[in-house]
């Protein structure tokens, strides 16, 4: 064993790799020796929070996982579901917050990248890429420097490599100010038998590595995800790497060819931790060691050793071992796409991770307590939340009776349709490519996006969803409403969820409370995705969101996954159609303001209740809309979220005009005992607007009846106004809209456009 | 060896968005001395070629071909 | 049946699009073009797809122009009958190897621009253009960050005289003035063709354009128009 002479292994050395005390005596513990400078950089990195989830790992294994759909569950690079032909679909999320704050347009364009890679390596071809973002609020001078790079960003990459940007959602809160979140998903198609995992195997094989040259760059990424962004990390700029989305397409059609032709036996990104993670955790899923030669590796910069080519996190490389005898192939492939295959190492039967450099060991360990949990010398964190003390606090809730009741719910419906979490966001969306591919068939700003696939009889139906504040205000219903709003969303394409995928964000986890919220989230969704039958497939924590004001919202992000099955792929988008249509509400209207867009954008007031929910009503209302376009009785479907029932309506009007189509006005008459800003503004689950030709009413009327489902006609399409009537009850005074859809286009189409 | 530093910019008659974009910015920063922004590129090239008339004239094609769209771009040059 | 070749470079990304649109919407032979492919006269016509060939680094357009299927792309261009269309990506190569006139520039408003537009039809009396009716308005996308087209005036006059501009931006009406130009183009020109029309150039993905599903079927009105084209040119 050689020495890596030249760094001693000092008790500061231990601590700048950010390793607490009792995880350093577990390093000895396994090593039975004092390791070496490259032996504790590889620990650091493989058991930074990023790479192990040891705060997580407990937690997660919460989450329900299997399914009949299920292909490939968490745990991989990415996971698949079956179609029920000869194809499956892989999807994943994942975050790329911290090296976004920093640098908002490489960190988002790194993260698209990633993510996409993670879907390829699965021999799957990307089809569809969704994005969840949040900044601070839209007056900041921070968000201004951050929305425009990231969004530049993601459209440098996505673009270019020729994946359509079909879906997404921008939140601005002044929660995420110091902290903004890009976590970004994609989606794509696999031959089922030529699905490839990331599980080295076959004791001899040779391990390669493909695409960009390894440089200095992102050296401790990983575990600069894993901390607290402090003035000090955001000085690490070293950390953030530059992206090649034109390496990246080479690599993506190279590996595609590398599949079709059969030559590899396992295939993963260097994505966090680069070549460490890939190498162990190749390693431990086959149950077999790997041994590397630095000397090998294609290097981009001079003098680099063992220690940085290793934890390098330079973006666009892939590590993969290779079929016996097909290295020339391999090669062969890579070199028509003007890229290199190099032999860096190969499969070895003792399950280690040997690392040699100039003819000697520099690194020899045991690949098990670097990627097994369930290792005892792992350092899995037992953790217990605790309650936070803001939610034990009175004033967490609102009690509306202290509240006036809204006198104008027309000007509060303008408020709302450009305040920032409603107003179009088509100035961010349109600088994606997200027609490429042809096969988009549901613009971005829909409830979902729809992807249709050539020569099959199936489409796919995508949604990004989650309400931090909700989840925030309770973590347990918001997690649960996280599930069901993006289920809602994809059900209103006409489409059945099927799997979902996860990108939980939330603040330090060694803060109990914080843990806690984690905890409670997680259980809220898992609850909900049982009832629904959505298992989680694949997914990524990011944990340490936090700012000098303290952690973000809870934004455990839901990336929904469901198919339209069927000859005739009968689907709905969410815009009025016809004059004459009968406008539905399905679900029931409730007595609740707590939590919404409204109380904030209009009260200016951030506080619960959050709407209950229920998950049986919640399955059977999606189900029915389901059968409705299904049926081909249901001409638009809208999911009721932000802003409520009234901005829900504005929104059936005017959106027609994304897909080409005019805006359409609306009367609609509502009867109810509920307070009229409740009613109109609150934000109750398991609601959707629906519209039917008038014979075909009729016989979705009965449908519901026959399922039980409440549903009520609420008005007509037609004209150029959108007029809500309001009948309230306990009051004679008749509150109304009454208002022009050009005017709502206005309102709605420059509130954040201007800023972007 | 001989290091050529290279230089394209926009014809002076062609519209320059970013330059605009740039120049706009200024003014709003104060800087009101300022008349007019134009970006281009900078290329550096190391060559082992040795300098002088020859190379001046092979980095003139380089440019006339590939560095530079005479329709709408203009060089200059430096060899060190 | 016409026989469609869809270049591909490294870097093009919407090559599967127009094979798709040539073979599966238009049932022609179509066939992918490696870049450095040599024998290419036994296709009727080329399709030089939209992407970032290159990556489009130094300039979109700027290295593909290199590749060695360019040069065989110019003598095929020069021969009977036959016929070179780029879009996006391709019309940016079109004009990097002089096969047509002009340059493209930054759009005027910086970004990446993905959206639906109009064109009106100026010249239907291509072989690209033949199913239009004149001054017909297509509906159909773009998706570029360099299509803000520019010439000097010498050859927009001669552009215009000679009636190579075939498609300019215009609003749902065939209006055609400034706020109906998404990108900043000089005379609001979309897409151009050479003097003999067997070469044409234009933004707009008509590839994009070809079923109800996807929004609009007036791609379709090109395809058909080549291929109707070299049917009864065969």
């Amino acid at each position: 064993m050689a020495e890596y002479k030249s760094f001693e292994i000092t008790p500061e050395v231990v601590a700048e790799h950010g390793f607490k005390p009792e995880e350093y005596e577990n390093i000895l513990k396994i090593m039975g020796r004092i390791p070496t400078y490259v032996e504790l950089g590889i620990f650091s990195a493989m058991w930074s929070e990023h790479c192990s989830y040891k705060h997580s790992k407990p937690t997660l294994g919460k989450f329900p996982h299997r399914g009949k759909y299920v292909i490939q569950g968490p745990g991989e690079n990415a996971g698949i579901i079956d179609t029920g032909t000869d194809l499956a679909v892989a999807f994943k999320i994942e975050s790329h917050n911290h090296p976004s704050a920093v640098e908002p347009f490489q960190g988002a364009a790194t993260g698209v990248g990633g993510i996409l890679r993670d879907v390829f390596t699965m021999g799957a071809r990307p089809v569809a890429s969704c994005n969840s973002l949040r900044f601070g609020s839209l007056d900041s001078a921070n968000t201004h420097r951050l929305l425009p790079g990231v969004v530049k960003g993601i459209a440098f990459y996505g673009n270019c490599v020729g994946v359509p940007t079909v879906a997404g959602e921008t939140v601005f809160e002044d929660t995420y100010e110091e902290n903004c979140l890009v976590n970004a998903m994609t989606i794509g198609i696999v031959e089922k038998k030529k699905i490839i995992k990331a599980v080295a195997s076959g004791v001899g094989n040779s391990v390669m590595y493909i695409g960009a040259l390894t440089g200095r760059d992102g050296i401790h990424g990983a575990t600069f995800a894993s901390a607290e962004l402090t003035e000090e990390t955001r000085e690490k700029r070293s950390s953030v790497q530059v992206a090649d989305p034109f390496m990246e397409k080479l690599l993506l059609e190279a590996t595609l060819e590398l599949i079709d032709e059969n030559v590899m036996v396992a295939i993963q990104d260097m994505g966090a931790a680069g070549l460490t993670s890939s190498g162990t955790e190749m390693a431990y899923r086959g149950g077999v060691g790997i041994e590397l030669d630095m000397d090998r590796v294609p290097q981009r910069e001079k003098n680099m050793n063992a220690y940085e080519i290793m934890l390098s996190e330079s973006q666009e490389r892939m590590c993969l071992v290779a079929k016996k005898g097909k290295e020339k192939q391999i090669e062969k492939i890579l070199n028509k796409w003007g890229l290199h295959a190099v032999v860096i190492g190969r499969v070895i039967k003792k399950p280690r991770l040997v690392i040699w450099e100039k003819g000697k060991i520099v690194a020899d360990i045991p690949v098990a307590p670097l990627a097994d949990s369930k290792h005892p010398l792992f350092p899995l964190k037992k953790q217990k939340g605790i309650k936070p003390a803001y939610l034990k606090d009175k004033s967490i809730n609102i009690d509306p009776e202290s509240m006036p009741v809204d006198d104008d719910p027309e000007g509060s419906l303008k408020k709302l349709m450009g305040s920032p979490n409603v107003a179009s966001k088509s100035n961010i969306w349109e600088q994606y490519d997200h027609m490429v591919q042809t096969a988009t068939v549901t613009l971005p700003g829909s409830d979902a996006a729809v992807i249709d696939v050539k020569n099959r009889d199936f489409m796919i139906a995508t949604s990004v969803d989650c309400n931090g504040r909700y989840v925030y205000l309770d973590p347990y219903k918001g997690g649960m409403i996280a599930i069901a709003e993006s289920a809602r969303n994809v059900s209103c394409s006409g489409a059945e969820p099927v799997a979902f995928t996860n990108c939980l964000n939330f603040g330090n986890p060694e803060d109990p409370e914080i843990f806690w919220q984690f905890e409670q989230a997680v259980k809220g969704m898992s609850d909900a995705a049982t009832v629904l039958k959505t298992p989680v497939i694949s997914g990524n924590v990011s944990f340490y969101n936090e700012g000098k004001k303290g952690a973000i919202y809870p934004t455990p992000t839901v990336g929904m996954v469901g198919y339209i099955f069927g000859k005739e792929k009968r689907y709905a988008r969410q815009y009025f159609k016809e004059q004459g249509d009968v406008i539905f509400l399905v679900g029931e209207t409730k007595n609740e303001i707590g939590a919404s867009e409204y109380l904030k954008v209009v009260r200016g007031e951030i506080a619960g209740p959050v709407p209950d929910i229920n998950m049986k009503t919640e399955a059977a209302v999606q189900k029915i809309v389901r059968k409705g376009i299904k049926a081909g009785l249901i001409k638009s479907a809208h999911d009721i979220s932000k802003g409520g029932l009234a901005v829900a309506l504005a929104e059936c009007c005017i959106t027609g005009t994304l897909h080409g189509d005019r805006a359409i006005g609306a009367l609609v008459e509502l009867q109810s005992d509920i307070r009229p800003d409740a009613l109109l503004f609150g934000e109750t689950q398991s609601r959707i607007i629906v519209t039917c030709g008038k014979d075909n009413a009729r016989v979705f009327r009965k449908m519901a009846a026959k399922d039980k489902v409440v549903l009520s006609e609420i008005g007509k399409v037609g004209g150029n106004r959108l007029i809500v009537h309001v009948d309230w009850s306990s009051q004679s005074k008749c509150r109304n809209i009454n208002v022009t859809t050009e005017e709502l286009i206005r309102l709605w189409s420059t509130g954040v456009n201007k800023y972007v | 060896m001989a290091k050529v530093k290279i230089f394209v910019t926009l014809k002076d008659d062609v519209l320059d968005p970013q330059g605009k974009t740039v120049k706009f910015a200024l003014d709003k920063m104060g800087y009101r001395d300022i008349d007019t922004v134009r970006i281009g590129k900078y290329i550096e090239i190391e060559t082992r070629g040795s300098g002088g008339k020859e190379l001046k004239k092979e980095i003139d094609e380089i440019c006339d071909k590939l560095l530079a769209n005479p329709n709408i771009e203009k060089y200059t040059f430096s060899i060190e | 049946m016409v026989k469609y070749g869809v270049v591909v470079f490294p870097g093009s990304n919407c090559d599967r699009d127009c094979f798709w649109a040539a073979h599966d919407m238009m049932g022609q032979k179509a066939e992918f073009i490696w870049h450095e492919s040599k024998s290419i006269d036994k296709y009727d016509v080329i399709i030089i797809p939209g992407g970032f060939s290159y990556g489009d680094y130094l300039r979109a357009g700027a290295i593909a122009r290199f590749a060695r299927v360019m040069d065989n792309i110019h003598t095929f261009a020069g021969k009977r009958n036959k016929l070179v269309f780029g879009i996006c990506n391709g019309f940016q190569i079109l004009l990097e190897s002089q096969l047509l006139p002009g340059a493209m520039l930054t759009n005027k408003t910086l970004k990446f621009i993905c959206k639906y537009t109009n064109l009106q039809v100026e010249n239907n009396s291509t072989p690209f253009t033949s199913e239009c009716s004149r001054e017909q308005i297509l509906r159909i996308p773009i998706a570029h960050q360099e299509g803000n087209y520019y010439c000097d005036e010498k050859t927009l006059n001669s552009l215009v005289k000679n009636d190579q501009v075939v498609f300019r931006y215009c609003d749902e009406k065939g209006n055609i003035d400034d706020s109906t130009n998404p990108n900043g183009s000089l005379y609001n020109i979309a897409g151009i063709c050479n003097k003999r029309r067997n070469v044409l150039g234009m933004m707009p993905h008509p590839e994009r354009a070809m079923t109800e599903r996807l929004g609009s079927t007036d791609g379709a009105f090109i395809f058909r128009s080549i291929t109707e084209y070299v049917k009864k040119s065969l």
